[in-house]
């Protein structure tokens, strides 16, 4: 059985990936809160009118305020978005999740889709960060 | 006495309800992943279970942020389809089994499961999904389901170990049911997918061959497997697999394959099922 510490850095070495820790689950649980409000189609809406009047309901920080004005995914990732919570977003503006996953991947859509028609993004490569640097 | 005969591993991908809800299963990208449904919607109309236990997780639509069970049943009448953010998909309501629901509920928290009661409970894509693939588009769906969701999102998920001993849990609350019924388990998910991060669209076919294989013929590597291995081989949302390790605990030691069908791309997934019986 390994440690809390060699699991933390276990999931800490896979490369462009973001756990959702209890760490992340604590910063974004006020994003992740108001991603779940969008679950109502009348909250959708009322956001739509109104993005930023919206968003000052609740307890969210400048910085994760402009995340989601800009539809920085990545950015909400880093502040504690779950990609889960992070759908209902996308679903409000009626993008998939496969529009998603190419923006973080910072694909163009049309490479994405083909990327994954292909047979999807390889392992190799992607395992581990340390894996990734070069031999000293 | 009521019997658990089969078991069924199955992806969930929304976008394969998106292509049914919106009648796009015969268009080039998607016609080979539905032909490959085919014989398992056969094998499922002929069991004629009475019953499915569905492990599935939701996807933060009936749980929000604040509220995270580790394990949860519904024990409702009936579950009402989710708002996921664009719309309940236009699917049969899901009708529940109150009172074998309850059984389970005492049966494994006397058995040490200390899982969360659900009265009311919406089902997002992760159980209504698996209906659609197994079922088609009926006008209600063929038999009672008790959902059986699991934390997925959050680590630490329950191990794979946890989850395959609650299927052993659940086959003996089963089988101390009085009532005649046939029951068949789900346990959805998968297969490998990342759809997060810079890394979004990871696949990785060996494993899932790997892991479709080892549920027949060595699930102890599979119960063996720790967090880590999911989410780095198989990409992050690859963890939902653990679920799959409650349906198989829930089978004999012995079980024959009896359907199988694998498929890349499913949007940002590898799509895979399998069907095992009893043996």
């Amino acid at each position: 059985m390994s440690t809390l510490k060699e699991i933390k850095d276990e999931l800490n070495d896979i490369p462009g990936t973001y756990v959702f820790t209890k760490e992340r689950a604590r910063l974004g649980l006020h994003l992740n809160l108001f991603f779940t409000s969008l679950l109502k189609a009348a909250n959708r809406e009322e956001f739509l009118r109104d993005e930023k009047a919206y968003l000052a309901k609740f307890t969210l920080t400048e910085e994760q305020r402009a995340v989601v004005l800009a539809r920085d995914w990545t950015g909400m990732l880093r502040l504690g978005g779950n990609i889960y919570h992070m759908s209902k977003l996308g679903g409000t503006d009626r993008k998939t999740f496969q529009y998603m996953a190419g923006c973080m991947a910072g694909m163009a859509q049309d490479d994405y889709r083909a990327m994954m028609l292909a047979g999807g993004r390889p392992l190799a490569g992607n395992r581990s960060k340390a894996e990734q640097k070069p031999a000293s | 006495m009521a019997k658990i005969i089969a078991g069924v591993g199955t992806s969930h991908v929304p976008a394969i309800g998106v292509a049914m809800d919106e009648g796009k299963t015969q268009e080039p990208y998607w016609k080979s992943l539905f032909d490959g449904y085919g014989p398992v919607r056969k094998w499922l109309a002929e069991v004629k279970p009475d019953v499915v236990i569905l492990c599935y997780n939701d996807h933060c639509a009936a749980l929000p942020p604040d509220t995270i069970p580790t394990f949860a049943l519904g024990v409702g009448d009936e579950f009402q389809p989710a708002d996921e953010g664009w719309g309940p998909r236009p699917v049969p309501v899901v009708k529940g089994d109150p009172d074998l629901a309850w059984h389970l509920v005492e049966s494994l928290v006397l058995d040490g499961f200390d899982l969360t009661i659900m009265h009311q409970l919406q089902v997002d894509h992760g159980l209504t999904v698996p209906l659609s693939i197994t079922c088609g588009q009926p006008k209600e769906w063929p038999f009672k389901v008790i959902p059986i969701e699991v934390n997925v999102v959050l680590y630490p998920q329950p191990t794979g170990a946890r989850c395959h001993a609650l299927g052993r849990a659940i086959r003996k609350a089963v089988e101390s049911y009085g009532k005649d019924q046939k029951v068949v388990i789900f346990g959805t998910g998968g297969m490998s997918h990342q759809i997060h991060g810079e890394r979004a669209g990871l696949i990785n076919k060996e494993w899932d061959t790997a892991f479709l294989n080892d549920l027949t013929a060595n699930p102890q590597r599979l119960i063996d497997l720790k967090h880590v291995d999911y989410i780095r081989d198989a990409g992050a949302e690859g963890i939902e697999m653990i679920v799959w390790l409650i349906m198989r605990g829930a089978l004999n030691d012995h079980v024959q394959e009896v359907g199988r069908h694998y498929h890349v791309p499913a949007s940002n997934t590898a799509a895979g099922l399998i069907v095992l019986e009893n043996r």
